[in-house]
């Protein structure tokens, strides 16, 4: 279906607020006013919000370690994740998650997670409860190249299949599982070919293109609403900062990263929209105005609220 | 009430609580059709279909990790990983998916699952098939560990841990399976860390849970003979523990042997018995005794695994050792 100019903007609304959003966490994080580690989603921005952009509020998606995108494409509050990064009280998870734990699963966003390959049978599970209390849903799990390579894959791709569960499996083919290129850890190009020997489709999409995104997962989240089964969308797609801030990239030279940087999906985007005149530069800038003042906000948010109380750290342990 | 056996007592709280509440269900690898490796979900299948009895493949990865997001998203999945030895395959998921959320989702994810499993020795099944490796999911904190070592307590406990908000470990006892035991019909329900005493006695205190309870009840029987009178408790779930029944009875007996069938060495006893040296050691008399299993995997020939088996001579033995 054809988007209108309020969902174009949206998507690039979404796609700033991310960047900006994480390009502010580099930035506190390198003052070490952030504790632990960040793993962020520059240069990932399209595959997230073309996704959530298909989702209805009952909905779930399992994110990755990776995972601030996610959430913020999902609809959670900027002020209650950056307070969550910052290890605050008013945080997501009251301080005690962190950016690789940040959840709101009243939202249905099931967490960022710090094991690798653990959203998997997450979201299968998560399809499983859609179909089996019949509430017309899907699950959505995002996951990295080298994910692909977990036992939980398989697992999950096959229970999916078998048990025809609404479940879209989102791959964000970033290229490389921390240092490890995807050429040396696996013997394929495409991770969508897998789909075939769990009897489902496979689509490998450029995951720099919003739009691109944005109907491949519409035509997924279709089928699997509609009892279809699952599918597996490849996304290709790049990480401009390194695995985790503060890593020095030695694994990958400057004009690769460069040759992905020219393809930025929210440049490109920029470009799509004025060539199709959905939006003019003052438009456009006029929406980078609102992210930053919001992103400041939620900052300030974030700096204002206290640390947890130190009752904290024994509670929530077992629910009542 | 009716005596049924430690098995039918499992499946008839199975039956119950998936007639009382819709959202419970139970997947596994052969659960439907088969009835499960032990025959515990037998009948099942035809009483509530293919949608709430599902036969996995042989993935406890996806059944232990798809029961988690489940629950997160409002079920109360019963999965059943055959036998415990294999939640190695499945660890990350209790570890780390299931026992954590709650706390690190600042309490707003809920993980009400139960993860049946069988273990113990006893039955010729070797190193893979027979352990007791309850000790380190006590080490995990967010986690409940449940042992039952009667059908009454098998009854009364599955279906406490199936209505928990919890995540629970639900550890049956494979050579218990067959045990007979009188089992109140219909509702019935037994509150999770609430230790019972099965045998009164004032000299001695021994606590013993799953199979060892059972051999604790004979050492004791064959004690009273020579006029040595021992309480026999049992813990019935390990976490959360209570320890104000143990206390008691070491303040009337002071005296404590501790035995289960897992490894001496890293065991659930260790803890015990370090907690009542913190907590209750003017009560006591004499140091603390365990008996527990050699630190060895387990062997296959019959009479290598009788000797590795704590039994009613070595409970004896110990408790002896005071007098």
């Amino acid at each position: 279906m054809a988007l209108s100019k309020e969902q174009m903007l949206d998507l690039y609304r979404q796609m700033r607020m991310i960047r900006e959003f994480e390009e502010t966490v580099a930035k506190f994080f390198s003052q070490g006013q952030i504790p632990g580690f960040v793993h962020l989603y520059i240069g990932e921005e399209a595959v997230a919000t073309g996704v959530c952009a298909n989702l209805e509020k009952q909905d779930y998606i399992a994110s990755t370690h990776r995972g601030h995108g996610h959430g913020i494409a999902r609809g959670a509050s900027l002020n209650k994740m950056m307070a969550e990064i910052f290890g605050r009280a008013d945080g997501e998870c009251k301080g005690k998650g962190g950016s690789m734990h940040i959840a709101d699963v009243e939202l249905g966003f099931l967490g960022a997670n710090g094991i690798v390959g653990a959203g998997l049978p997450l979201a299968t599970g998560a399809g499983f409860a859609a179909k089996y209390m019949k509430t017309n849903g899907v699950a959505i799990c995002f996951f990295g190249d080298a994910s692909s390579n977990r036992g939980t894959f398989h697992e999950s791709l096959n229970m999916a299949s078998i048990q025809k569960l609404p479940v879209v499996f989102v791959n964000e083919n970033n290229m490389y599982g921390i240092s490890m290129s995807q050429e040396r850890h696996q013997n394929i190009t495409d991770i969508a070919d897998r789909a075939g020997s769990y009897g489902m489709p496979g689509m490998v999409v450029d995951g720099n293109d919003v739009m691109a995104v944005y109907e491949a997962a519409e035509e997924a989240v279709k089928r699997a609403r509609a009892g279809g089964g699952p599918v597996l969308i490849e996304c290709k797609t790049y990480r401009h900062h390194g695995h985790f801030e503060g890593d020095p990239c030695v694994y990958r030279c400057d004009e690769e990263v460069n040759t992905w940087k020219a393809k930025d999906p929210l440049p490109r985007f920029v470009n799509r929209l004025q060539e199709m005149k959905m939006a003019t530069e003052a438009e456009i800038n006029q929406i980078d105005i609102e992210v930053k003042k919001i992103i400041a906000d939620a900052v300030e948010f974030a700096q204002n609220s206290p640390v947890p109380s130190l009752d904290e750290l024994t509670s929530d342990v077992y629910c009542d | 009430m009716a005596e049924k056996t430690y098995s039918q007592a499992i499946n008839e709280a199975l039956e119950e609580e998936m007639r009382r509440d819709e959202k419970v269900y139970i997947l596994g690898e052969d659960v439907g059709a088969f009835g499960g490796c032990f025959g515990v979900t037998t009948g099942l299948l035809e009483k509530f279909g293919a949608e709430r009895v599902l036969d996995a493949p042989i993935s406890e990865t996806a059944i232990m990790g798809s029961a988690v997001g489940a629950a997160v998203a409002g079920l109360r999945p019963v999965p059943e990983i055959m036998f415990v030895d294999f939640v190695g395959v499945c660890l990350d998921e209790l570890l780390n998916q299931a026992a954590k959320m709650h706390y690190m989702f600042g309490g707003k994810a809920k993980v009400p699952l139960t993860l049946r499993m069988a273990g113990g020795a006893g039955v010729g099944a070797a190193a893979q098939h027979s352990q007791s490796l309850e000790a380190f999911m006590c080490h995990i904190p967010g986690i409940k560990v449940v042992m039952p070592a009667t059908a009454a307590d098998a009854k009364g406990l599955l279906k406490s841990a199936i209505r928990d908000d919890n995540p629970v470990v639900f550890l049956e006892h494979k050579a218990l399976y067959g045990a007979s035991g009188e089992v109140p019909e219909g509702e019935y329900t037994i509150p999770l860390g609430k230790a019972d005493i099965k045998r009164e006695g004032k000299d001695v205190t021994i606590l013993a849970y799953s199979m060892m309870l059972h051999k604790a009840l004979a050492a004791a029987e064959t004690l009273a003979l020579e006029g040595i009178e021992a309480e026999v408790i049992d813990p019935r779930t390990l976490v959360p523990f209570d320890k104000e029944t143990l206390y008691k009875s070491i303040e009337k007996t002071g005296r404590l042997v501790i035995v289960h069938e897992a490894v001496k060495q890293g065991g659930f006893g260790g803890e015990i018995a370090a907690m009542v040296a913190e907590e209750c050691f003017d009560s006591l008399d004499a140091s603390i005794k365990r008996v527990a299993a050699p630190f060895t995997p387990i062997p296959f020939a019959s009479n290598l695994e009788a000797a590795y088996i704590p039994d009613e001579a070595k409970i004896i033995e110990a408790v002896k050792s005071f007098f």
